[in-house]
C-alpha cells in the first residue's frame, strides 16, 4: 500500500509539474550538490523562480537526457567540463540561445561557437610539484614532463577521468596526434607509481615525496592547502611561452524541450553576472569566466597566467581521439 | 576368489573384544552405568535393548566415537579407551556400517568399498572390491551410484565398504531399520552367513530382537544403561534373569504363585516341578513366568479358559485367555484349532523349564 | 489451467531480465566501425587479462577464506567459537567500495602505516603497493568470503559429521577425512557461494575505480562517457555476459549427474574439539580474519565521521538515510515476492522451459548496475513514450513523465539485478517443503491458499527471512542504478558516498559510510540468527 501511495504521488508530482507550468527551472548537473545548492537558494531568492536540480555524472545525465526524449523535465544542462557540452550539442540535445548579455560575460573561446553552451567558471589544469625536490626553474612545459630526467618522478591521475581527456584532447589539437602520442607514451614511461583515481590523492602523493611533480586541477590544490596548510606544494604555470596552460569550464546549456525557456535563460544570464559569478566560481575556488569579475583573493593569489585561447570546445570533438589514443599509449 | 589383500587369521586365546564396567555420560547425564562384556574372536555379539537404553552410546564408544568416564575397553587386549585416553577411530582397525549406510553420494559404489583400502596398489584394490560385492551379492554394481541402489542394496554396499579393510571387529548400528520386515530376515540370514564366512567378529546393536535372534551368538540386553543378562538367544527366551528381559524377550504372562517344598510351586493351572532360583527360596508369593509355548490346547483337560482374543499367525494362532480367577494367559496353537472369541477351551500346563520371581516390586531383579 | 497460469507468472518474471539483456545484447548485432576495432585491439585483451586475474585470485581468496572459516565454526570447537560463528558475517554490512578506500586510504604510500614505517627507517622503504591486482583481490576477498562462508557453514553443518565419521571408521584421520569426504560434499553449496561472489566481483564498478584497476565495468563506463559510444559499450557488456554464461555453464556441468543428499537421519553433532595450539590458531585466524574485514575498516570510518560529523550531518542526513532503508525495504518485499512465485512455479510445474525460466531470471546479477540501468531505462521511455502519447490523444493531458523519474524505474531495476540474492535462499528452504506435507495437508483438509499459510509459510520463514534481509542489505548498497535513476531529489546513502569519493573527499564520505553500515547491521542480524542453528 506504501508502494502504491509513492507511485501515486510520483505520478501525481509529474502530471502537477507540467501542468502548473509554475515559474521553476529543472537543471541536470553534474556538478556536485553541495557547490550549486547555495547559489540556486540565493537565485530563488532573488527572483523567486523556484530551481530544482539532480546531480549525477555527465554521462549518466546525458543518457537520461536523450532517453526521456521530448518529454524531459530539464531545462538547463549544467557540467564539468567542456567536452561533454559539446556531445550534448552535437547530439542536439541543446538549443542556441541569443543572448547578448552571456555573449559579453563569458569570452568566445570559453563559450560554443553555436552558441548552444557557455562556460561559467574557468579551472586550470596546471602543473604541481614538491617544494623541497623541485625547483621551478627545473619545469617549463606539460610535453617536458615526459623528457628523461623526470623518469620515476612524474604522478599523474587516471585517464578515466575526463579532465584528463579534455587535456590530451587540446594537445591533440595543438600538435596533432602523432606527436601528442608521443608525449603521452613518454608521461606513461616515466609514472612512478599507478595512476591515481583522483586529484588530491595524487597532489598528497607528491607532498610525501612519493613522486615529485604532477598534474591536477587547480581547485583541488586550493583545497587540500587549505585543509593542511603545511604542505611543501608549489603550483607552475608551464607552457606560458607557448600555447598556455590548459583550461577547461564548468558550463551549461538550454535543454532542447525546455518548457520553461525564458526562465532558463534568465537562469543563464544571471549565472554569468557578476552577482553569481564569485558564488559560482569561489565557493569552488575556480576562476569566474566574466573578465570583468576578480578572482578569489586565494584563488589570485597563485599569480596570473597565460590561458590556452583555443576553444574549448575542441576538447569535446577530440575526446574520442583523446581517449583512443591514451589507450594505445598505455595511459591507465 | 583370491585376492592379494589377505585377511589376518584370527590368533586364538586372547578374547578380542573385552569391555570392563565402562561409564558413559552425555554431559551431566549418565547413559551406561556400569557395563561388563566380551567377545570371541570369530563370534558375532549383540547389544539389545529398547530407545535410549544406551547400546549405541556404547557402540560409539567401542569405535572411538564417544569418550568413556569410567572404566576400560580392550581390543586385542590393548586398552582402547578409558577416562582421559581414547584412541582415535582411525587408529583401531574397526568397521561400520552406519544406521543410514552413511555411503558417500559423490563416489561410485566400487569407490566407495574401496575407501578404507589404503596402501593397495590398483589392482589389489579392484580384486578386493569385486569379491566383497561378489560375497554380498551385488557383483555388477560396481559403477552404480548410491541413489541409483534401493535401500538393501545400500546396506549391502556399506557392509562390503566396512568389510574390505578387514577390519578386526565390524561394529553395526542397527543396521535393518531403515527396511521392510521381510527383507530384514532374509537380510539378516545372509548378513550372518557373510560374517561367518569372512571369519569376522562383530558387535549389532539393535531394538529388534529377531534381528539379534538371526545375526547374533550372544545376545546382552539392555536396560537403562545396565546390561541385564548376556546370553545365549535360547537362554534368554527360557531363563531369563531378570523380570525385564523376561518381558522384553519374546512373550508371556507372570501369574502368581505359592512356593511349596520340594522345589514346587502351585499355580492357578497346576503344580509345576523344577530349580526354584535363591532369590525366591524363602519366600512363600513369588511369580512364575509362562510363554505361549508353555501351554497347550487339550480338549481333555479339565481346566478351561475363556478366548478373550486371538491373533493368527499363519501356521499358529496366539490366543490371549481368561482363567477362571480372570488373569490373562497367553497359548500358542496351530492354527487349525479355530476357536472364537467368547468361547471356552481346555488347556494344560506343559513347562520345562520354572522361571520365577519374588512377587512384586516394581522393575527388574 | 493453474498450470499455465505459473508458467506464464514464470516466464513474465524472467522477461524482466530479458528484456534489458536482450537490449544490451541487441548492440553487438550493429557493431560501431570506430569504436570496435580499436576496443578489440588496444582494449580487450589487456581488460580479459586483468578479469581473468581477478577471478582467479578472488575465487580463490573467498574460497580459502569462507571454506576453513566455515568448517572451524561448523564442526570444531575453539574458543570464542560461538561469537566467531555470527560475527564472521558482519562484513556484508559493508560494501566492498567502501572497505576500498580505507584500505587504500591507511596503506598507500601517504597513509599512516607507511609514514610512520618511514620514520622509523629514517628514510624511503619498499612497501607492497596496495593500488594493484593484489590490493584489489585483498580487499574483495575480505569483503565477499561471507558469501561461501554462509553457504559451506550450512553444507558442514548437515553433512559434514556423518561422513566424516565414516571416514574415520575406514582408517581416514579426521584431517584426511576433510580433504577426501567432507569437502567434496559440500562442494555444491561452495560452489553456489562462490558463483555469487564471482557474479559480484565481475558486476563491481566502486570498488576497482577506487584502485584504477582496468575490468569490463571501467571499461564500459569509459566506452559509453569517455568514447561517447553506447553501442561500443554495449558490445562490452555483451562480452561480459557471455562470460558470465560461461561460468554459469561451467558450474552446472560439474553439478550434474551427482547427487548430494544423503538418506537417512541425522545423528546428535558432537564437534571436533581443538586443544592447545590449534585451538588458538584457530581463535586467531577467524580474529584476524574478522579485524581485517570489519574492525579496522569501521574504526576507521568512525574516526573520520567524527572529524566531520558537525559540518555535515543534518536534518538532511536523515533524509538520505530514509531514503535507503525505504528502497531496500520497499524492493526486499518485492524481490522476495517474485522470488516466491518463482520458487513455487518450479515446485508446482517444474518442466523444462519453467526450470529455464527460472535459471534466466537470476541471471541479472552478474550484470554491471550501469548496464542493467541502461537495458532498463530505454525500454522503460520508450513505453513511457506510448503511455504519455495515448494520454495526449486520448485524454488530453499534457502529463509529462510517467514512468520516469519515478521509482517505478528504480523497482523493477532492483528485481532485475538482485533476484538471484532472493531467490537462492528461499529455493533452498522451498527444497525441504516436501510433496508429502502436502498431502498429509490435503488428507486433513487444507489445500490452496489456507495450505500455504499454515503449512508452507512457517517453513519458509527462515529462507523468506534471509531473502528478505540479503536483498535489503544489497539494494541499500546498491550504487550505479541508484545514481542513473532516482527520482529528483532522492538521494540515498550509497549515492552520497559516491558524491563524496568521485571528489577525492574520503574523509567526508565515511560519515554516510557509517550510516549505511549501522542500517546494514539490523537485516544482518536477522539473518545470522536465523542461520546459527548450532
Amino acid at each position: 500500500m506504501r508502494i502504491l501511495k509513492i507511485l501515486f504521488v510520483g505520478a501525481l508530482v509529474s502530471l502537477a509539474a507540467a501542468s502548473a507550468c509554475a515559474a521553476e527551472v529543472v537543471v541536470y548537473s553534474a556538478r556536485n550538490e553541495q557547490l550549486i545548492k547555495p547559489l540556486f537558494d540565493a537565485y530563488s531568492k532573488e527572483s523567486g523562480v523556484q530551481v530544482k536540480f539532480i546531480t549525477d555524472k555527465e554521462g549518466a545525465l546525458l543518457q537520461r537526457l536523450r532517453a526521456e526524449g521530448q518529454n524531459t523535465p530539464a531545462e538547463l544542462l549544467l557540467t564539468v567540463d567542456a567536452g561533454n557540452l559539446w556531445e550534448a550539442a552535437r547530439e542536439g540535445l541543446l538549443k542556441p540561445v541569443a543572448s547578448q548579455t552571456l555573449n559579453a560575460n563569458v569570452p568566445a573561446h570559453l563559450r560554443d561557437p553555436g552558441s548552444q553552451w557557455f562556460g561559467l567558471s574557468v579551472r586550470a589544469r596546471t602543473i604541481f610539484f614538491n617544494q623541497q625536490k623541485v625547483k621551478p626553474a627545473d619545469l617549463s612545459t606539460y610535453e617536458d614532463l615526459g623528457s628523461a630526467k623526470w623518469k620515476g618522478r612524474l604522478c599523474l591521475r587516471t585517464s578515466k577521468k575526463v579532465y584528463n581527456q579534455s587535456l590530451v584532447a587540446m594537445m591533440i589539437a595543438e600538435h596533432g596526434e602523432a606527436k601528442a602520442e608521443q608525449v603521452v607514451k613518454s608521461w606513461v614511461a616515466n609514472l612512478a607509481t599507478e595512476p591515481f583515481p583522483d586529484d588530491t590523492k595524487m597532489l598528497e602523493a607528491i607532498a610525501a615525496g612519493q613522486c615529485d611533480a604532477g598534474i591536477a586541477n587547480t581547485y583541488y590544490f586550493g583545497r587540500l592547502m587549505e585543509k593542511k596548510a603545511g604542505l611543501a606544494l608549489g603550483i607552475f604555470w608551464p607552457n606560458q611561452q607557448g600555447s598556455g596552460v590548459h583550461v577547461n569550464v564548468s558550463g551549461a546549456g538550454v535543454v532542447r524541450h525546455a518548457r520553461h525557456e525564458k526562465e532558463a535563460v534568465a537562469l543563464l544570464e544571471w549565472l554569468s553576472s557578476a552577482r553569481a559569478q564569485n558564488l559560482f566560481a569561489d565557493v569552488n575556488l575556480e576562476y569566474p569566466v566574466n573578465p570583468a569579475v576578480k578572482a578569489d583573493p586565494l584563488v589570485a593569489a597563485w599569480g596570473g597566467f597565460r590561458q590556452n585561447p583555443l576553444n574549448v570546445a575542441r576538447a569535446g570533438e577530440l575526446q574520442a581521439a583523446a581517449v583512443k589514443l591514451m589507450d594505445r599509449a598505455g595511459y591507465r | 576368489m583370491t585376492s592379494s589383500i589377505q585377511c589376518p587369521i584370527p590368533v586364538p586365546g586372547v578374547p578380542l573384544l573385552e569391555v570392563h564396567e565402562i561409564r558413559q555420560a552425555y554431559g551431566s547425564q549418565a547413559v551406561v552405568k556400569g557395563l561388563s562384556f566380551s567377545l570371541a574372536q570369530g563370534s558375532i555379539g549383540c547389544l539389545l535393548g529398547p530407545s535410549g537404553c544406551g547400546k549405541t552410546t556404547v557402540l560409539r564408544g567401542v569405535a572411538g566415537f564417544e569418550p568413556v568416564s569410567g572404566g576400560e575397553i580392550l581390543l586385542n587386549g590393548a586398552s582402547v579407551s578409558r577416562p582421559g585416553f581414547m584412541l582415535p577411530p582411525e587408529q583401531r582397525r574397526i568397521g561400520m556400517v552406519f544406521q543410514d549406510y552413511a555411503l558417500f553420494p559423490h563416489l561410485s559404489v566400487a569407490d566407495n568399498v574401496a575407501f578404507g583400502l589404503h596402501g593397495a596398489n590398483r589392482q589389489e584394490r579392484a580384486l578386493r572390491v569385486a569379491e566383497l560385492l561378489e560375497v554380498v551379492g551385488l557383483p555388477d554394481s560396481g559403477r552404480k551410484f548410491p541413489h541409483e541402489l534401493s535401500g538393501g542394496q545400500q546396506q549391502r554396499v556399506a557392509l562390503a565398504r566396512a568389510l574390505a579393510p578387514c577390519p578386526a571387529l565390524l561394529l553395526l548400528d542397527e543396521p535393518f531399520s531403515s527396511l521392510d520386515v521381510e527383507l530384514r530376515e532374509r537380510l539378516g540370514q545372509e548378513v550372518r552367513d557373510i560374517l561367518k564366512q569372512q571369519n569376522a567378529t562383530a558387535l549389532l546393536v539393535t531394538h529388534d530382537q529377531h534381528e539379534a535372534f538371526a545375526i547374533a551368538d550372544e545376545i546382552g540386553v539392555m536396560h537403562q544403561g545396565v546390561l541385564q543378562q548376556w546370553d545365549s538367544a535360547y537362554n534368554l527366551y527360557h531363563q531369563p534373569a531378570s523380570r525385564f528381559v523376561a518381558d522384553f524377550i519374546g512373550e508371556g504372562v507372570l501369574i502368581p504363585g505359592t512356593a511349596l517344598s520340594g522345589d514346587r510351586v502351585e499355580t492357578e493351572l497346576g503344580i509345576l516341578a523344577g530349580n526354584i532360583p535363591e532369590a525366591c527360596r524363602n519366600q512363600r508369593q513369588v511369580e512364575v513366568l509362562l510363554r505361549p509355548d508353555d501351554i497347550v490346547h487339550d480338549d481333555a483337560s479339565p481346566m478351561q479358559a475363556m478366548v478373550a482374543h486371538k491373533a493368527f499367525r499363519g501356521a499358529d494362532i496366539l490366543y490371549t485367555l481368561l482363567l477362571p480367577s480372570g488373569q490373562k494367559v497367553l497359548s500358542l496353537v496351530p492354527s487349525h484349532h479355530n476357536h472364537a472369541d467368547g468361547e471356552k477351551i481346555g488347556i494344560r500346563l506343559e513347562a520345562d523349564h520354572v522361571v520365577m520371581f519374588p512377587r512384586a516390586e516394581a522393575g527388574g531383579l | 489451467m493453474k498450470r499455465h497460469g505459473w508458467r506464464l507468472a514464470a516466464t513474465g518474471i524472467a522477461l524482466l531480465i530479458i528484456v534489458p539483456l536482450a537490449v544490451v545484447l541487441a548492440s553487438l548485432f550493429s557493431p560501431e566501425r570506430d569504436v570496435w576495432p580499436h576496443l578489440l585491439e588496444h582494449v580487450l585483451p589487456g581488460l580479459l587479462g586483468n578479469t581473468l586475474r581477478l577471478v582467479l585470485g578472488v575465487g580463490i581468496g573467498v574460497t580459502l577464506l569462507g571454506v576453513s572459516l566455515a568448517w572451524l565454526t561448523a564442526v570444531c570447537e575453539f574458543p570464542g567459537r560461538r561469537f566467531f560463528s555470527w560475527a564472521l558475517l558482519l562484513p556484508l554490512a559493508l560494501p566492498a567500495y567502501v572497505t576500498a578506500f580505507v584500505y587504500v586510504a591507511l596503506l598507500d604510500f601517504t597513509g599512516p602505516l607507511q609514514t610512520v614505517l618511514r620514520e622509523l627507517a629514517g628514510g624511503p622503504l619498499v612497501f607492497p603497493a596496495i593500488r594493484s591486482a593484489g590490493g584489489v583481490i585483498m580487499v574483495m576477498s575480505l569483503a565477499l568470503y561471507p558469501y561461501v562462508y554462509l553457504l559451506a557453514r550450512n553444507a558442514f553443518l548437515t553433512q559434514g559429521k556423518r561422513a566424516l565419521e565414516a571416514a574415520q571408521s575406514l582408517g581416514y584421520s579426521r584431517r584426511a577425512g576433510f580433504f577426501k569426504v567432507a569437502l567434496p560434499l559440500a562442494r555444491p553449496w561452495i560452489m553456489a557461494g562462490l558463483l555469487l561472489a564471482l557474479m559480484e566481483t565481475l558486476a563491481d564498478f566502486g570498488t576497482v575505480a577506487v584502485f584504477n584497476y582496468d575490468t569490463f565495468t571501467t571499461a564500459i563506463y569509459k566506452t559509453w562517457f569517455g568514447l561517447f559510444s553506447l553501442q561500443g559499450a554495449s558490445q562490452l557488456a555483451s562480452v561480459l555476459i557471455l562470460l558470465v554464461f560461461a561460468l554459469i555453464a561451467a558450474e552446472q556441468v560439474s553439478r550434474r549427474g551427482l547427487r548430494f543428499t544423503q538418506a537417512g537421519r541425522h545423528s546428535r553433532m558432537e564437534r571436533i574439539i581443538l586443544r592447545g595450539p590449534s585451538a588458538w590458531l584457530a581463535s586467531g585466524f577467524s580474529a584476524l580474519v574478522l579485524l581485517l574485514a570489519f574492525v579496522i575498516p569501521v574504526a576507521q570510518l568512525l574516526l573520520w565521521a567524527e572529524k566531520v560529523v558537525a559540518q555535515d550531518f543534518d536534518a538532511r542526513y536523515l533524509g538520505f538515510l530514509w531514503h535507503s532503508l525505504l528502497l531496500g525495504a520497499l524492493a526486499a518485499a518485492l524481490i522476495v515476492a517474485a522470488a516466491l512465485v518463482l520458487s513455487y512455479a518450479q515446485r508446482q510445474h517444474g518442466d523444462g522451459w519453467t526450470r529455464a525460466m527460472a535459471r534466466i531470471a537470476t541471471l541479472g546479477y552478474a550484470v554491471p548496475g550501469p548496464v542493467l540501468a541502461v537495458g532498463i531505462v530505454i525500454p522503460l521511455a520508450w513505453l513511457d513514450q506510448q503511455l504519455i502519447g495515448a494520454a495526449r490523444n486520448w485524454f488530453g493531458i499534457d502529463s509529462g513523465l510517467i514512468l520516469q523519474g519515478t521509482l517505478l524505474v528504480m523497482l523493477p531495476a532492483y528485481l532485475t539485478r538482485f533476484l538471484a540474492v532472493g531467490y537462492n535462499p528461499l529455493d533452498s528452504a522451498m527444497q525441504r517443503v516436501t510433496r508429502n506435507l502436502d498431502e498429509a495437508a490435503q488428507s486433513l483438509g487444507l489445500s490452496g491458499l489456507a495450505m500455504v499459510r499454515r503449512v508452507h509459510l512457517p517453513m519458509l520463514r527462515g529462507g523468506l527471512l534471509s531473502a528478505a534481509a540479503l536483498v535489503f542489505v544489497d539494494v541499500m548498497k546498491e550504487m550505479p542504478i541508484t545514481l542513473m535513476t532516482r527520482p529528483f531529489g532522492w538521494d540515498t546513502l550509497a549515492v552520497r558516498i559516491f558524491e563524496m569519493t568521485s571528489e577525492g573527499e574520503w574523509e567526508r564520505a565515511a560519515l554516510p559510510a557509517v550510516a549505511l553500515v549501522l542500517a546494514g547491521l539490523l537485516p544482518i542480524a536477522l539473518l545470522i540468527k536465523n542461520t546459527d542453528k548450532s
